[in-house]
């Protein structure tokens, strides 16, 4: 009975791993916009919903096979992401935060809405990219989709790593997060910097909703909302614009979240999250990795 | 009880006695179709909402996306003291509006310590999760929500309460404690420096704002006689949040004008279900783009026609039309 037990939670805790690396994933856009202009960027969820659309058509219309269409996904969302922050993000930079966050909502709806009229609100089945293989390994069942979507979302991880602290575009990413008005005097084109950090966020969020299309097997206009939330919770747990506090975050919720619907209840799954949410910023407002700052007349 | 009263609290009175009795004849006289009727009915909702949001919002300077989980609270209170308990409507309507004011001051107390953006979040996240507490509860119906519930909100409750809530709200501003919300919002630091105590005027803010959230909530399940959670998810925070928003931080007469404008927008393109939310979100855009302060930044209505609006009299006679 223990042992069963034992193994349930496991069990349960793979499906954690892999869920949330894809909470992983989206949280990395999030912490990197807000890192860097201090904006919620609620439109990301939806960014994210897009990226699923074009893997689908990727797959189905081209016939694409599993990365080229991955690719693509990313490709377009992240120049989708560098239009919406041009368009609708840019002009408020210099303006009170509430403006560009009503802003930012109704980017998120013009997204969903559009994606709505455009491909009708009916879900849509995903192709099959991936063999459906399944692994029964000492009483646990591993998907050949699962090992696929943590190894993508790891190497995705490693390669930002590396982008944001090995290179000079990340060094510039870093010192206008940092202070935008010093990094432009030191040179630093921070126009462009922005435009970079929300092609590298969108194109993650594009990944992301390609393998939740594969996991899932569906897609429908409206999927971006609750993980965007979702993945919103999982960068404020970690420390909002710390980049692997988002990845520790959406490990974090992910688990906490298959271990609460598999052991309590699915239906209080959300309200966890919101409430590991209204937790840590109680207790620790800057989250995990994050550290006090004191206020400063 | 005669109270001194300002001449412009006179004329704003005649003139929402007039307004009032405008609506009230072409509602009683059917020239409004019923579809309208319903509209008119959502605006006044919405007016209580986005100006008792902006108080919050607007006046302290603290950012709130948790309104609907307070409409919430009054709707469901003031439901089952209804039908379970069989009180009078107006004893509900005060039991949901004060039900979601003493939950507002719960709340508040703890998460108003946090600023900004980490404040946003918090109380958007309170917000679903009194909402998904509620989808919990089967006593009230859970996810199916409850129904029946006795039809008792007229235009006249409606209309009264909004004009009660306007009040109230405007007096608060114009006061002592509305100043020292003012100066919360202008400079925290400086305010505190002046023997302000800044989280208890937030946690005052808060609560009155949640308790006029409650008050719209219970008015709004004893008008449609239902009350369902997927109707107070966090995308009705964001729509009231918007009104106050467009309207103008700060400025009431803003709240008032950004609640009808987007409540028309939306019932006027109702017969192109497909384009109404697209061509609502880039009204959104577009509106935040050329006017980032709002419509009315924050001033108010009156201080542009009416110099001499400023300080506001008692609260009086306006249950002269509560009847």
């Amino acid at each position: 009975m223990g042992d069963n037990l034992f193994l349930q939670f496991v069990q349960q805790l793979i499906n954690g791993i892999s869920l949330g690396s894809i909470y992983a994933l989206i949280a990395l856009g999030y912490t990197m916009v807000y890192g860097i202009m201090k904006l919620i960027n609620f439109a990301h969820g939806d960014v994210y919903m897009v990226g699923a659309y074009v893997g689908f058509f990727a797959a189905t219309t081209a016939n694409l096979p599993f990365f080229p269409s991955i690719i693509l996904a990313m490709l377009a969302t992240g120049l989708g992401g560098v239009i919406i922050e041009r368009l609708a993000y840019k002009p408020l930079r210099h303006h009170p935060k509430i403006a560009i966050l009503t802003t930012a909502i109704g980017v998120s709806l013009f997204l969903e809405y559009t994606t709505m009229l455009l491909l009708t609100p009916q879900p849509r089945t995903f192709p099959p990219l991936l063999p459906n293989a399944i692994y029964h390994i000492g009483g646990l069942i591993i998907s050949f989709q699962q090992i696929v979507i943590l190894a993508v979302s790891v190497i995705l991880m490693i390669l930002l790593t590396y982008v944001v602290n090995h290179t000079k575009m990340g060094k510039a990413m870093r010192a206008v997060s940092y202070d935008p008005d010093a990094a432009q005097l030191m040179g630093i084109n921070v126009d462009k910097t922005i435009s970079f950090t929300f092609f590298v966020g969108s194109s993650l969020a594009g990944a992301a909703g390609v393998l939740v299309g594969i996991y899932y097997n569906s897609i429908e206009p409206l999927m971006g909302i609750m993980p965007g939330m979702k993945a919103f919770i999982a960068a404020v747990l970690g420390g909002i614009g710390i980049i692997p506090g988002a990845m520790a975050g959406g490990l974090i919720l992910g688990v906490v979240e298959a271990l609460i619907s598999g052991f309590i209840s699915s239906t209080f799954r959300d309200a966890a999250a919101f409430a590991i949410l209204i937790i840590i910023l109680l207790i620790k407002p800057t989250g995990l990795f994050g550290k006090n700052e004191h206020e400063k007349v | 009880m005669i109270k001194q009263l300002r001449k412009q609290d006179v004329i704003f009175l005649l003139l929402s006695l007039v307004i009032f009795a405008v609506f009230q004849f072409l509602m009683s006289e059917r020239i409004l179709t019923s579809f309208w009727r319903l509209n008119v009915t959502v605006i006044c909702l919405n007016i209580i909402l986005a100006s008792s949001l902006n108080l919050i919002n607007g006046v302290t300077g603290q950012f709130s996306l948790g309104h609907a989980g307070f409409m919430a609270i009054g709707a469901y209170v003031s439901a089952v003291c209804t039908m379970f308990f069989h009180l009078p409507f107006i004893c509900s309507i005060l039991a949901g509006a004060a039900a979601a004011g003493v939950l507002g001051f719960c709340i508040g107390t703890p998460t108003l310590r946090l600023q900004g953006d980490y404040l946003a979040i918090a109380t958007l996240g309170m917000g679903e999760i009194i909402r998904i507490c509620i989808l919990n509860i089967p006593q009230v119906g859970g996810a199916s929500g409850m129904s029946g519930i006795p039809t008792e909100t007229t235009f006249p409750w409606l209309f009264g309460c909004m004009i009660v809530t306007l009040f109230v709200l405007k007096n608060i501003i114009n006061s002592n404690q509305g100043r020292a919300c003012l100066s919360v919002r202008e400079n925290a630091i400086a305010a505190e420096a002046m023997g302000i105590n800044t989280t208890a005027f937030k946690v005052f803010a808060f609560t009155v704002a949640s308790m006029f959230a409650g008050l719209a909530g219970a008015l709004f399940s004893h008008y449609f006689g239902i009350a369902h959670p997927s109707s107070f998810t966090f995308m009705r925070s964001f729509d009231i949040m918007t009104m106050v928003v467009l309207g103008g931080l700060g400025s009431l007469s803003g709240s008032i004008v950004g609640a009808v404008l987007l409540t028309f927008i939306a019932a006027a393109m109702q017969s192109y279900p497909e384009y109404r939310m697209i061509v609502y979100a880039l009204l959104l855009i577009i509106l935040m783009l050329y006017r980032p302060n709002g419509i009315f930044g924050d001033k108010e209505l009156a201080s542009v026609i009416l110099s001499k609006w400023k300080k506001g009299g008692e609260n009086d006679g306006t249950t002269a039309e509560n009847k």
